[in-house]
C-alpha cells in the first residue's frame, strides 16, 4: 500500500459550535440530528438541542412549508441554548437554504446538495436564479456537493432503488459532519444496524453512505476553506450520562414520583395532541413500571379517565396542550371540588386555538393559574430545562397527594423535544414521600381535613366502612354532605384557596441562579427560558453590569420569599414567550412595577435578544 | 387475573340506602328505580365496599348520594369517562353508571358512544324521562318530534334518538330495556346486567311527574300495556297481547317486523345473541309493541381485563435504574 503522502492541515479549535441540519420533512433531517448529537456527547462535549420542524407529516417536497430542521449548539463550555446564530448550515434542497439562511452567520458555512438545486426545486423555493451561481451567497463560505450522487454512487453495491439510494443523503451528510468535528461514527453506525435489524441491505446501505461522507471529508480534493475541527470536552461533572428530551424526562419522572409516594399505578390517560403526544408514547411501553395509558375518545375522557383512576387510588395524569387543557377545565374544577390528586402536563405550544401546533410559546401560563370557571386554585409548576423535567415531575407527584390538589406542569413544545446530556440520577438517591391512604373508619368523613396541609383523606373504595360519596357539589365542612349553606360555602372557599396557598411552606424558597439578592435589575423567568436568560444575565454581568437571574419554578402559589425578593432590586424584567403573563402576575401579586419583555414568534428568545433588553435598562 | 366473587348475604335492601334523605320531586319515577336497584343489590348480595356508584348531571345523577356504597357525583356527561378510570385503577371494583337521557346521550353522547365500544365492565343505567328535568323541562335528545317546552315552544323538531338502537350500534355486548314501575322486570334486568361482563346498558323508561307525565302512558299504561309491550325472553317466541294471541315474523321478502296472529307459521323465537334481531328489536316503536327485556346478550371479554392481559400489565416492579440507564449512555471520569 502507498504511503499516503497527503499532508492534512491542522484541526482547527472551535469553542462551540452551532449546526443546523435543514432539508425536506421526509430527508430525515430529525434523525441526523439525533445521531450527530449522540457522538458529539458520546465524545464528552456539552449540548443542547433544538428540532424545528412542520406540522405537516410530508407536505409535497421541495416547498418552504415542508422544511424540517435541526439545530444543535455543542461545546466545551456549559451549553445552556441551542445556539443564537449558525455556524454551519446544512441544506438538503433551495427551500431549506432559503428558509434557514437568515440565521447563518456572516461568514458562515453552507453544505448543500447541488442535485437538489434544480429548476423544479429552486422555482417552488422562490427562487430565480440559482443561488449557487451568482453572488448572492457571497457572504458565507459555500460547499457544494453533488451529495445525491455521492450517496448513489457509496450505496451501489447494496443494491438499492435510485429511491432507497436517496434516502441515504442524510446519512452521507452526518458521515462528513462527524468528519469535519473529529467524532466518531461508531454509534450511529451500531443504531443503524439495530434499526434496520430486518433489512440488512438498508442497513448496510446506510452505513455505507455515512461512512462515504466521512471519508469524503477525510480524502477528497477539498477546497480550502473545507477543514476539520476539534471541539474540547466539556468540564462536566464526573457520573454516567445519558441525553434526555423533556419529554422521557417527564415520563420518567412520573414513574419516579410513583414509585417515592409508593403507589401501585399511574393511570396516564390522553389524547392525540402536537406536542404532548410522545409523553403518552413513551409511557405506553412503561407497562412493566406501574403505568396503564389509555388513549381515550377526547381530551375530556382522558382528564376523567385519570381523575376516576386517582378517585380509586392510582396516580391519575393526563396530557395534553394548550387546546386540550382547555378542553380539561370542568374535570380540573371536578377535582378541586372532590379534592383528589390529579396531575396534568401541558406542552405549550403557540396559539390561540389551533395556533402553531409545533411551535413552542409560554401563553398558557394565565389558563394554568387562572383558567377556571369560580374560585378554583391548584398548583402549578414548570420546568426549567429538560433535565428539570424528571425532578418537576416527581415534585408535582409529592404535591399531588400531599395536598389532594390537581398539579400543572407547564412544559412546552421546545422542552418536549429538545434534548441535552444528564447526568442520571440513581433511585436509592431520590426523594420519598410514601401516601397514606385512610382506612381507619373512626371518626372518619370524606372532607376531615388534616391539621397542617388541610388535605382531606384519600380512600381507596374497596376499603370497608369507610364508604362515602363525594361530587361536584358544595359540601359541608364538617360532614361532607352536599350543602347549600352560605357561610359554609364561604368557608370552603377560603379553606381550598388557603390549602393551595399552604403549600408554600412546604417548597424551597426562591433562589437567585445568578448574581445578587439585590441590586439594579432582576431578569425573572420561568420555564424553559432559563439558559437564554442565564447566559444573557451571564454576559452582562461579565460586563460589569449589576445584574441577577430569577428562575421561578413554583408559579402556583409561589415561594414565600419571591415578592420580598424582587422588592430588593430597582428594576425586575419579565421575559417570556408571550404577550405579558408572569409580568401580570407578579404586578398583581406585588405591587410591584416589574416590566414584561415578550417574543411570541414560536421560536425561543436568542440570548442576544434577551442582552440587548438587558442593556437598554440596565 | 381471576375474578372473585365475594357476596354479602347478610344485608337487606334498606342496608343499601344512605342516611341521607332522597329528594326527588314526589311521586317521580326515579323512587321505583331507586327501590328496585337496592333490592337488585340485596338479592345479589353486593358487598358495600366494593361496589361504586358514578353519575353525571342530571336529576338521576344525584342517585349516589342516596346508596351506601361508593359513589361519585361528577360533572355533565363524562361518568362513563371516569367509571373507565376507575375500573383500570382497579378492575376488580363493582362500577355502575347512572345517567339519563340528556347526560348519557346528548352532551355525554361520546362518551357513551366509546365506553360501550370498547366493552369496559360497568352496569350503565340510562333513566330516560325524554326531557331535562332539573333543568325545568327543555326537550331532551329523546324527546319525541313535537314536544313542546320552554326552549321549544312551537314543538320540537327533531329526530329523538333511541337509546338501545343507540347502544347496540356503538357495538354494546348487553342492551336491554325496562320501566319504572315494572318493579320485577326492572329487578330481573338489572341483575342480567350486572352478571354480564363487559359494559351493560339498560334503559329504563322513566316518568318525570313533573315536566313531562305520562309520556310513557301509551306504552306502560295498565290498558294498553299487553298490546304495547313485547316481553323478550332467550329462547322464547316473540308473542305479545291480553292472551298473547299475536306474534312477530319476519315479513317474507324484507328485512322488517310483521305482527301476524300468534299461531302463524315463522313467528320469531327471541335469540339474545343475534344482534340483527336486537336491532329490529330495539327500534320498534307504535303500532308495534315497545320491546322489553334483555334485547341482546353476547358477552366477550371486557376492556379492563384485555388490558390487563397484555404482556407487562400490571407488573410495576421493573427496575427503574435500568430504565434511566437505558440506551447509550457514557461516563465522566474525575
Amino acid at each position: 500500500m502507498a504511503t499516503s503522502s497527503i499532508s492534512r492541515p491542522q484541526r482547527e479549535t472551535r469553542d462551540s459550535v452551532v449546526i443546523r441540519f435543514a432539508g425536506d420533512s421526509g430527508d430525515g433531517m430529525q434523525v441526523t440530528g439525533s445521531q450527530f448529537t449522540l457522538e458529539t456527547a458520546l465524545a464528552g462535549s456539552d449540548f443542547s438541542t433544538f428540532p424545528d420542524f412542520p406540522a405537516e407529516i410530508r407536505a409535497p417536497t421541495g416547498t418552504t412549508f415542508g422544511v424540517s430542521a435541526f439545530q444543535i449548539h455543542f461545546g466545551g463550555g456549559d451549553v445552556m441554548t441551542p445556539g443564537d446564530a449558525v455556524d454551519v448550515l446544512v441544506a438538503m434542497n433551495p427551500a431549506a437554504l432559503t428558509v434557514e439562511l437568515h440565521d447563518l452567520k456572516v461568514g458562515g458555512t453552507v453544505i448543500v446538495d447541488t442535485a437538489a438545486f434544480n429548476e423544479r426545486n429552486l422555482s417552488k423555493a422562490g427562487y430565480a436564479r440559482n443561488p449557487l451561481e451568482d453572488d448572492s451567497l457571497a457572504r458565507y463560505q459555500v460547499l457544494k456537493f453533488d451529495i445525491t450522487k455521492l450517496t448513489a454512487d457509496a450505496v451501489k453495491p447494496h443494491g438499492l432503488s435510485s429511491r432507497e439510494a436517496h434516502l441515504c443523503r442524510n446519512m452521507w451528510a452526518l458521515g462528513l459532519l462527524l468528519w469535519m468535528y473529529g467524532y466518531e461514527r461508531t454509534a450511529t453506525i451500531e443504531w443503524l444496524n439495530r434499526k434496520f435489524a430486518k433489512k440488512p441491505e438498508i442497513a448496510a446501505a446506510n452505513v455505507a453512505a455515512v461512512n462515504a461522507g466521512h471519508a469524503f471529508g477525510e480524502t477528497a480534493e477539498m477546497s480550502e476553506h473545507m477543514v476539520g475541527y476539534v471541539v474540547p470536552k466539556a468540564d462536566a461533572q464526573p457520573g454516567r450520562y445519558r441525553t434526555v428530551s423533556g419529554t422521557e424526562g417527564l415520563a420518567w419522572g412520573l414513574v419516579a414520583g410513583l414509585r417515592a409516594a409508593g403507589i401501585e399505578k399511574m393511570v396516564f390517560a390522553g389524547y392525540p395532541i402536537t406536542p404532548a403526544s410522545a409523553l403518552l408514547h413513551v409511557l405506553a411501553n412503561l407497562r412493566a413500571y406501574g403505568v396503564v395509558t389509555f388513549q381515550a375518545e377526547d381530551e375530556i375522557a382522558a382528564s376523567g379517565a385519570a381523575l376516576g383512576a386517582s378517585y380509586a387510588g392510582a396516580l391519575g395524569v393526563t396530557s395534553s396542550s394548550g387546546p386540550g387543557i382547555a378542553l380539561k377545565t370542568e374535570m380540573l374544577g371536578l377535582a378541586i371540588a372532590t379534592e383528589l390528586p390529579l396531575i396534568v402536563i401541558d406542552s405549550q405550544r403557540a396559539g390561540p386555538s389551533t395556533g402553531m401546533p409545533t411551535k413552542a410559546e409560554q401563553s398558557d401560563l394565565f389558563q394554568a393559574v387562572l383558567g377556571r370557571n369560580a374560585d378554583a386554585p391548584l398548583a402549578v409548576l414548570a420546568p426549567t430545562s429538560t433535565a428539570d423535567c424528571f425532578h418537576i415531575a416527581i415534585e408535582a407527584v409529592r404535591l399531588a397527594t400531599k395536598y389532594m390538589t390537581p398539579v400543572i406542569v407547564l412544559s412546552d413544545g421546545y422542552l418536549a423535544h429538545a434534548a441535552e446530556p444528564w447526568r442520571i440520577p440513581v433511585e436509592a438517591d431520590l426523594p420519598r414521600f410514601p401516601v397514606t391512604y385512610r382506612t381507619d373508619p373512626e371518626g372518619f368523613h370524606p372532607f376531615l381535613r388534616d391539621a397542617a396541609t388541610l388535605a382531606r383523606p384519600w380512600v381507596k373504595p374497596g376499603t370497608p366502612q369507610l364508604e362515602h360519596r363525594i361530587g361536584g357539589l358544595e359540601r359541608d365542612y364538617d360532614s361532607g354532605h352536599i350543602s347549600y349553606d352560605p357561610d359554609n360555602h364561604a368557608r370552603m372557599t377560603k379553606t381550598r384557596a388557603d390549602k393551595i396557598a399552604g403549600i408554600a411552606n412546604d417548597i424551597p424558597l426562591q433562589d437567585v441562579a445568578l448574581g445578587e439578592d439585590h441590586g439594579k435589575l432582576a431578569v425573572v423567568g420561568w420555564g424553559s427560558t432559563f439558559g437564554a436568560i442565564h447566559r444573557a444575565v451571564q454576559m452582562a454581568r461579565d460586563e460589569d453590569r449589576d445584574v441577577a437571574h430569577i428562575h421561578v419554578r413554583y408559579l402556583s402559589p409561589f415561594p414565600r420569599n419571591l415578592g420580598e425578593l424582587l422588592q430588593r432590586y430597582d428594576r425586575v424584567l419579565v421575559p417570556e414567550m408571550n404577550n405579558g403573563q408572569l409580568v401580570k402576575l407578579l404586578r398583581a401579586e406585588y405591587l410591584i412595577p416589574a416590566e414584561g419583555f415578550s417574543k411570541v414568534t414560536g421560536k425561543p428568545f436568542r440570548v442576544v435578544e434577551i442582552a440587548e433588553a438587558i442593556g437598554k435598562i440596565s | 387475573m381471576t375474578v372473585t366473587t365475594i357476596t354479602d348475604a347478610q344485608l337487606a335492601p334498606k342496608d343499601y340506602a344512605s342516611d341521607q334523605e332522597v329528594r326527588w320531586c314526589p311521586g317521580c319515577g326515579d323512587y321505583a328505580i331507586l327501590k328496585a336497584v337496592q333490592k337488585a343489590c340485596a338479592d345479589m348480595g353486593l358487598v358495600r365496599e366494593r361496589t361504586v356508584f358514578v353519575s353525571g348531571i342530571g336529576c338521576a345523577a344525584r342517585f349516589p348520594y342516596y346508596m351506601s356504597t361508593y359513589g361519585f357525583h361528577t360533572v355533565h356527561g363524562r361518568a362513563p369517562a371516569i367509571a373507565t378510570g376507575i375500573k383500570l385503577a382497579n378492575p376488580d371494583l363493582d362500577v355502575w353508571v347512572m345517567t339519563g337521557d340528556g347526560d348519557g346521550l346528548s352532551i355525554g353522547g361520546n362518551h357513551m358512544l366509546h365506553v360501550l365500544r370498547r366493552n369496559v365492565d360497568l352496569n350503565i343505567i340510562l333513566f330516560n324521562n325524554e326531557i331535562y328535568g332539573l333543568t325545568k323541562g327543555q326537550y331532551s335528545p329523546t324527546s319525541r318530534r313535537g314536544t313542546r317546552s320552554p326552549s321549544t315552544p312551537f314543538g320540537s323538531i327533531e329526530n329523538p334518538v333511541s337509546a338501545c338502537a343507540f347502544a347496540l350500534g356503538a357495538g354494546a355486548r348487553f342492551v336491554a330495556r325496562s320501566i319504572d314501575t315494572l318493579q320485577a322486570h326492572l329487578i330481573g334486568v338489572l341483575k342480567r346486567a350486572h352478571a354480564h361482563r363487559g359494559a351493560s346498558f339498560v334503559e329504563i323508561l322513566q316518568n318525570c311527574v313533573v315536566f313531562n307525565d305520562a309520556v310513557f302512558e301509551h306504552i306502560t299504561g295498565k290498558d294498553v300495556a299487553p298490546e304495547a309491550q313485547v316481553a323478550v325472553e332467550h329462547g322464547k317466541p316473540l308473542v305479545f297481547g291480553k292472551n298473547k294471541e299475536k306474534g312477530l315474523r319476519l315479513k317474507p321478502g324484507t328485512l322488517e317486523l310483521e305482527i301476524v296472529a300468534a299461531g302463524a307459521a315463522d313467528i320469531l323465537v327471541h335469540d339474545e345473541t343475534n344482534r340483527p334481531l336486537a336491532q329490529l328489536l330495539a327500534a320498534l316503536e307504535p303500532p308495534f309493541p315497545t320491546a322489553m327485556g334483555v334485547l341482546y346478550c353476547n358477552p366477550t371479554e371486557s376492556y379492563e381485563r384485555d388490558v390487563y392481559a397484555q404482556k407487562g400489565a400490571g407488573q410495576g416492579k421493573a427496575d427503574l435504574d435500568a430504565l434511566l440507564n437505558s440506551e447509550r449512555t457514557w461516563e465522566v471520569v474525575p
